[in-house]
């Protein structure tokens, strides 16, 4: 269980408060108008952002003051998720060692990581060699390696297509059932919401809101959410 | 992205501290010594030829530069790009092989004397103030024209398109376009060349001296060396502190480096206008470049037969200068390194003082500091070499600092936080993270930081005997006695050296970084 424990979150003037929680192994969708503080949220749970006040557990246990790689945490930004000048193999090794002292058992993780998400060979590569749709596939396989039970996802596949995006959502799911993680995924797109399934947590007004039923959310939005959506 | 809250590194700290002791210290040396001696006419001399010479020089310098720096940004031919590298070559260049060159060209025997005694006119002296203007404009005309062209380039394209579509002349272009960005450049550019003249010493100790053409510097120098008269020397070392300090301090916040590395090329030229403004642009840019050559092609031209014959100090001195400079160069980058990477994370008072203030300092002054700390205990002559050392470490580490901060924030703002998610700490992070991305600006910061060690000349002018010189010290031994041919092969060598350790750094940065 993710607990977010009368948590408030404070980035110069912005503040942004949250109080609830959620089930391992649940799939949550973020949205909210831009600037509402969706990937604040997100850095939060993180550990990039420590919380004025309030605490943030897991399965009981304080989070608050772990550093964000000792977190139960695997965190998919923006952009930036692979390390131009590492192959594809080492950018997936860091997931295993932070030092890359790799034994023969962790390549073969590696080799079948990538496989698992339809990069097989391409693990000499640069990331710069890899298109968009790889390189967001890379990040996934990295996932899989580490098997946190927290998946954050702050827009990675907001650049790819519909279609491509679609694919990566797919694969999202099948990562998270494969390491029975908690999914929180920032998107604008309600049709994404849709097909995360689970839940949406609706970011507005400096609070983020419980999650509620997406299909129902959607089907019969308050006010503030059919604004929204327009 | 707001970053948590760490407390800052305690190695960060006891480097910045260390820093700031190794500046501090020395001041505060000087200014026991030195408080309330009471000037005499001599010292305020000193003090009057001092900004008298660095105020003349940046106005040159500064004026000079505006129409060589138009020329480059309107023009384009054959050469240009070898044009702009040359201008970056005299920031590396050490001064006193500046200072042979010109006096091959303009000293007594020089080419120019030869000339006008040809012709049957009197010959010119280069000694003096004039001597002194001269070689700080030849050494920093092209810093000049470097920064003043990177303003040109700076001017938004679409403004440039703008002024094509309105039709301007070259009038308007200058009264619309280029005059309003010479008043926003050039006052930094001078106040950085007055710092940089203000505590000038290679040049002067050889085109200076005498009761009217000594720096402060230079005073300093004389009353340790030959006067033997501590208590002046602090004392004249405060006043350059008062001096240099406030101005150098003035300078570093009103002003954006010259950014020697980045490209001087845009594909859109400002419209280049025809006519006779093409001949006055050649004849400019043709100067400037004698201006430039010619003394470096003497040095050669008169080194070059000597370099068998070198005199029995030249070689064992480069071999003292070559450790110098690899010792303070790599001391110098790891700590603007370390000190930067903690800046990136979070600004911290402390580290950014440790990084500032020996800009507000001199080699003659923390040298006179660290004389009267070591003199006690043990004759400064044997610790001629490591005091060079610490005290080129000081000098260069702000440089060094603002060339590693840009870097260090951008590769903070785009991996910080995936290296954080990953636990990529300590030394996995530099050997995976901070090396193979800041390869490139190391690699370069690394070799000017040796560059400039290799070809300084200050404060082992203060500490050394015969078997400590340096090669800039022997260099400028072998002009003081007029052993021209024998100092123009100890130049030859030390110019070789100074580019070639600043070579194999910046290419080895490079290749790393590809």
């Amino acid at each position: 269980m993710l607990q977010l424990d009368h948590v408030t979150l404070v980035q110069g003037a912005f503040r942004l408060a949250a109080d609830w929680s959620a089930r391992a192994g649940s799939r949550i969708a973020v949205m909210g108008p831009s600037g509402a503080g969706k990937s604040t949220l997100l850095s939060g749970i993180a550990g990039f952002l420590v919380p004025s006040s309030g605490r943030i557990r897991w399965q009981g246990e304080d989070l608050t003051d772990v550093p964000p790689g000792e977190r139960p945490v695997t965190i998919l930004f923006q952009d930036q998720n692979l390390f131009p000048h590492l192959t594809v193999s080492q950018n997936l090794g860091l997931g295993l060692r932070a030092d890359l002292r790799l034994t023969s058992h962790d390549r073969v993780r590696i080799d079948e990581a990538l496989a698992r998400v339809g990069l097989e060979g391409l693990g000499p590569r640069r990331p710069a060699q890899l298109s968009g749709g790889q390189a967001s596939r890379a990040a996934l396989a990295r996932a899989l390696l580490r098997a946190r039970p927290i998946l954050l996802l702050d827009e990675p596949f907001a650049a790819l297509g519909p279609a491509l995006r679609a694919e990566m959502l797919k694969l999202v799911r099948e990562v998270a059932d494969e390491t029975a993680a908690l999914v929180l995924m920032v998107t604008h797109d309600p049709q994404d919401a849709l097909a995360l399934g689970g839940d949406l947590a609706f970011v507005a007004d400096g609070k983020v809101q419980p999650p509620f039923d997406t299909r129902a959310l959607l089907a019969n939005p308050p006010p503030d959410v059919q604004s929204y959506l327009g | 992205m707001a970053s948590r809250a760490r407390p800052l590194n305690l190695t960060v700290l006891a480097l910045a501290a260390l820093l700031l002791a190794l500046v501090l210290a020395p001041l505060l040396a000087v200014g026991w010594r030195g408080a309330g001696m009471s000037l005499g006419p001599a010292d305020w001399a000193a003090v009057r030829f001092s900004v008298t010479q660095a105020v003349l020089s940046a106005l040159f310098s500064t004026l000079l530069a505006v129409p060589v720096a138009r020329a480059l940004a309107r023009r384009r031919f054959p050469g240009r790009a070898a044009l702009t590298t040359l201008m970056g070559a005299p920031f590396l260049l050490p001064a006193v092989v500046a200072v042979l060159g010109l006096l091959a060209i303009f000293g007594r025997s020089g080419l120019l004397n030869q000339g006008l005694i040809g012709l049957g006119l009197p010959p010119i002296s280069i000694y003096g103030l004039h001597g002194v203007v001269i070689a700080h404009v030849f050494l920093n005309l092209p810093l000049a024209t470097r920064m003043i062209l990177q303003g040109w380039l700076s001017i938004p394209t679409e403004r440039l398109r703008l002024a094509q579509s309105l039709g301007f002349g070259p009038a308007e272009t200058f009264r619309h376009l280029e005059a309003p960005l010479l008043r926003e450049v050039l006052p930094g550019v001078a106040l950085v060349i007055l710092v940089i003249c203000l505590t000038s010493f290679a040049v002067v100790i050889t085109l200076g001296g005498g009761p009217s053409a000594t720096t402060i510097e230079l005073a300093i120098y004389q009353a340790v060396r030959f006067e033997f008269d501590l208590g002046r020397a602090a004392g004249l070392a405060g006043l350059q502190l008062m001096v240099g300090g406030i101005a150098a301090l003035g300078a570093w916040k009103l002003t954006r480096p010259a950014g020697f590395g980045a490209g001087m090329d845009r594909n859109l030229a400002l419209a280049a206008p025809r006519g006779w403004r093409r001949w006055a642009d050649g004849a400019v840019l043709t100067t400037c470049t004698l201006f430039l050559a010619l003394p470096l092609a003497a040095v050669l031209w008169r080194g070059l037969p000597g370099l068998t014959d070198l005199p029995a100090s030249v070689l064992p001195a480069a071999g003292r200068s070559v450790l110098v400079a690899l010792s303070s160069a790599l001391i110098t980058t790891a700590a603007a390194l370390t000190l930067a990477l903690a800046a990136a994370r979070r600004p911290h008072p402390v580290v950014e003082a440790s990084a500032t203030l020996p800009l507000a300092t001199s080699g003659l002054v923390l040298g006179t500091g660290l004389f009267l700390l070591i003199q006690p205990f043990a004759p400064p002559m044997t610790l001629a070499l490591p005091v060079t050392v610490l005290v080129n470490v000081a000098l260069s580490l702000p440089y060094l600092y603002r060339i590693l901060l840009p870097e260090t924030r951008r590769l903070h703002a785009d991996y910080g936080r995936l290296s954080d998610s990953l636990s990529l700490h300590g030394w996995p992070r530099l050997r995976w993270l901070v090396l193979p991305r800041l390869a490139r600006p190391l690699g370069f910061g690394t070799g000017i930081a040796a560059a400039l060690s290799m070809g300084d000349l200050g404060v082992i002018a203060l500490f050394a005997g015969e078997r400590q010189a340096t090669l800039p010290l022997v260099i400028s031994q072998l002009t003081g006695a007029y052993r021209m041919e024998a100092a123009a092969s100890a130049a030859l060598i030390l110019v070789i050296l100074s580019f070639a350790l600043f070579w194999a750094f910046d290419a080895g940065g490079r290749r790393a970084a590809a």
